[in-house]
């Protein structure tokens, strides 16, 4: 098999591959340093890390909503289903399939849920009774969103809030979702319902998903790969189950140490050891 | 029954030259709410739309243009212009200033309202021009019930029912369509909206070219009343509390501030002014506005604030 046959197979096979990227913000702040990610075609990929680590700046570097708050990619490429995205506007990337839904719950707090919902069809050119079809089908997945519909969405609770505005990336027809920290400030109950949607979305609808989570327990019971940012730079990543299974990502991530209790001074110390070996 | 002949009269000129204020307002709200800009420049915006309009007027009629197809041809030029003030102003001065906080912005709109002024009297001229779209005499009305009548201002009963017409329409096109509920969606959260693939720069072209427009239909009954010159700029001045009266926010709220104002501002000349000195009517609107901000700072109509906790 030629060498251009290969590299068109895994092409196909990945929805998105982010290589090596350089993310300033300001002309001067170094914020990602060279990070690389593939999401597979129909695939659930975590990006874990802690606060500040980048990856919501991942995530808006791929959607390029970077240039509203005077980011740039300096280096690397990003090729969203085979087309580099650093040429296409945001809306051209909501009309190619790729969304995100940004942290914090981003409603349109003055419109009504429904109205909120309806606002992610705007891309579309496809008429009024294919997107009145869609919106049902939103109805469908999140019936608690239907019981709301008429309700102004700065009112509604905040996993009625996530549900809106995941709601609303569907309706975009989205290939691939990126989905930023939906289990923020929410009960474990509604984050747990939340995940669950998000998978019956990937394996019935196909939308593959980018999900950036603090909350690493949960994003790896979901995802089938992950990767681990610290300070810009991804340190780790691996399967699902065998970073969930990783002494460091335990010790670090999940809080459950090792054999013996650890004092918190002895985690600074492993971490820093971690570090200079890495 | 003489008195109340007077107020109603009073009360009735009043509410239709504030009909003429909210006609400005309206302007203001429409940019505020979608970009959360303070645009200084509608003033200067109404100008340059009289400007244009009465200038193309005087040219086409001077050429033997019938008289309505001088007007039609005359709106439509005039709208052009509008609409190419709001794409070089969403070009050059907010689409670059994206993100920058509300008052980088307000003080933009006062530079765009320099240039705005003389640019537009540099091609336009800068003289007093005429302007007779709308009939400017009187009607008396119910004379059976009231020695001498009720005296209306027929250009003010035109005002009322532009603006009533103008108001439903802005209404159908920001709850009914599409890109009216962008418009919203953007005035809510820029960024997110930015994310769901609405184009903020299309969309900001779209709002200052409707506030264009609007300006434009306040030209062409503020300069039928006054003329098309250099003072119109300073209603913006007085859609000022109007505004903070009815809500910033608020379309319906630009309507009613206005109707308080002017009604409040000619009673208050008429019933008060005798006994404090004339002149009430240049600042009793200030002094109104003031009252609503201390007692509730959203305006009448304005948008509650709606933050969880």
């Amino acid at each position: 098999m030629s060498t251009a046959k290969v590299a068109m197979t895994t092409e196909a096979a990945l929805v998105l591959s982010v290589n090596n990227i350089e993310v300033v913000y300001d002309h001067v702040i170094l914020v990602l340093k060279g990070v690389s990610l593939e999401v597979p075609r129909g695939g659930i990929v975590a990006l874990l890390g802690a606060n500040g680590a980048g990856k919501t700046t991942t995530l808006k570097a791929v959607s390029n909503l970077l240039h509203a708050e005077r980011g740039e990619v300096t280096k690397g490429s990003i090729l969203f289903d085979g087309v580099e995205v650093k040429s296409l506007s945001p809306n051209d990337l909501v009309r190619r399939g790729c969304i995100q839904v940004m942290e914090g719950r981003r409603a349109f707090a003055h419109l009504t849920v429904e109205e909120n919902i309806l606002t992610g069809a705007f891309t579309r050119r496809d008429g009024k009774s294919a997107i009145a079809q869609d919106l049902e089908r939103v109805y469908a997945y999140f019936p608690r969103l239907r019981e709301r519909r008429g309700s102004t969405a700065g009112y509604t609770s905040g996993g009625e809030q996530q549900m809106c505005v995941i709601g609303r990336a569907l309706m975009s027809r989205p290939k691939m979702i990126l989905l930023d920290e939906p289990s923020m400030g929410l009960a474990p109950q509604i984050v747990e319902e939340i995940f669950e949607i998000v998978r019956g979305l990937n394996i019935k609808e196909g939308v593959s998903f980018l999900l950036a989570e603090q909350n690493t327990n949960m994003a790896l019971r979901y995802a089938s790969h992950g990767y681990i940012l610290e300070n810009g730079r991804v340190v780790m990543d691996g399967e699902a189950p065998a970073l969930a299974a990783n002494a460091d990502v335990k010790e670090f991530y999940l809080g459950v140490a090792g054999d013996k209790r650890k004092s918190y001074r002895d985690v600074k110390h492993y971490k820093r050891r971690k570090r200079w070996l890495a | 029954m003489i008195a109340f002949g007077q107020f109603l009269e009073v009360l009735i000129g009043g509410l239709m030259s504030g009909v003429l204020y909210s006609l400005v307002a309206l302007g203001f709200v429409l940019i505020f709410k979608a970009s959360g800009v303070f645009n200084y420049a509608q003033g200067a915006m109404v100008l340059l739309a009289g400007l244009a309009l009465v200038r193309a007027l005087d040219l086409l009629v001077a050429n033997g243009f019938p008289l309505w197809v001088a007007v039609v041809l005359a709106i439509g030029f005039a709208a052009v212009i509008m609409a190419a003030t709001a794409w070089l102003i969403e070009r050059f001065v907010i689409g670059p200033l994206v993100n920058q906080d509300a008052l980088t912005l307000f003080m933009s709109t006062i530079g765009v309202t320099f240039v705005i002024e003389g640019v537009a009297e540099m091609i336009f001229g800068s003289d007093v021009y005429p302007l007779r779209l709308f009939p400017t005499d009187a009607w008396f009305l119910f004379e059976g019930l009231f020695p001498g009548g009720i005296l209306v201002n027929k250009l003010d009963v035109w005002g009322a029912l532009i603006a009533g017409i103008l108001v439903g329409g802005l209404a159908i096109f920001f709850q009914r369509t599409k890109t009216g509920r962008a418009l919203r969606a953007v005035a809510d959260d820029h960024l997110a909206a930015h994310s769901v693939g609405i184009p903020i720069s299309w969309i900001w072209f779209v709002v200052w070219l409707v506030a264009g427009l609007v300006a434009l239909v306040a030209a062409t009954v503020w300069g039928t009343k006054l003329g098309v010159q250099f003072s119109i700029t300073f209603l913006a001045l007085k859609a000022l509390p109007v505004l903070i009266i009815g809500g910033l926010t608020s379309i319906p709220g630009a309507i009613v501030g206005g109707l308080i104002v002017g009604a409040g501002e000619k009673i208050a000349e008429v019933y008060l002014g005798p006994s404090i000195g004339g002149g009430i009517e240049y600042w009793f609107a200030y002094v109104l506005a003031l009252a609503v901000l201390l007692v509730r700072p959203q305006g009448l109509f304005g948008e509650r604030i709606i933050e969880r906790i």
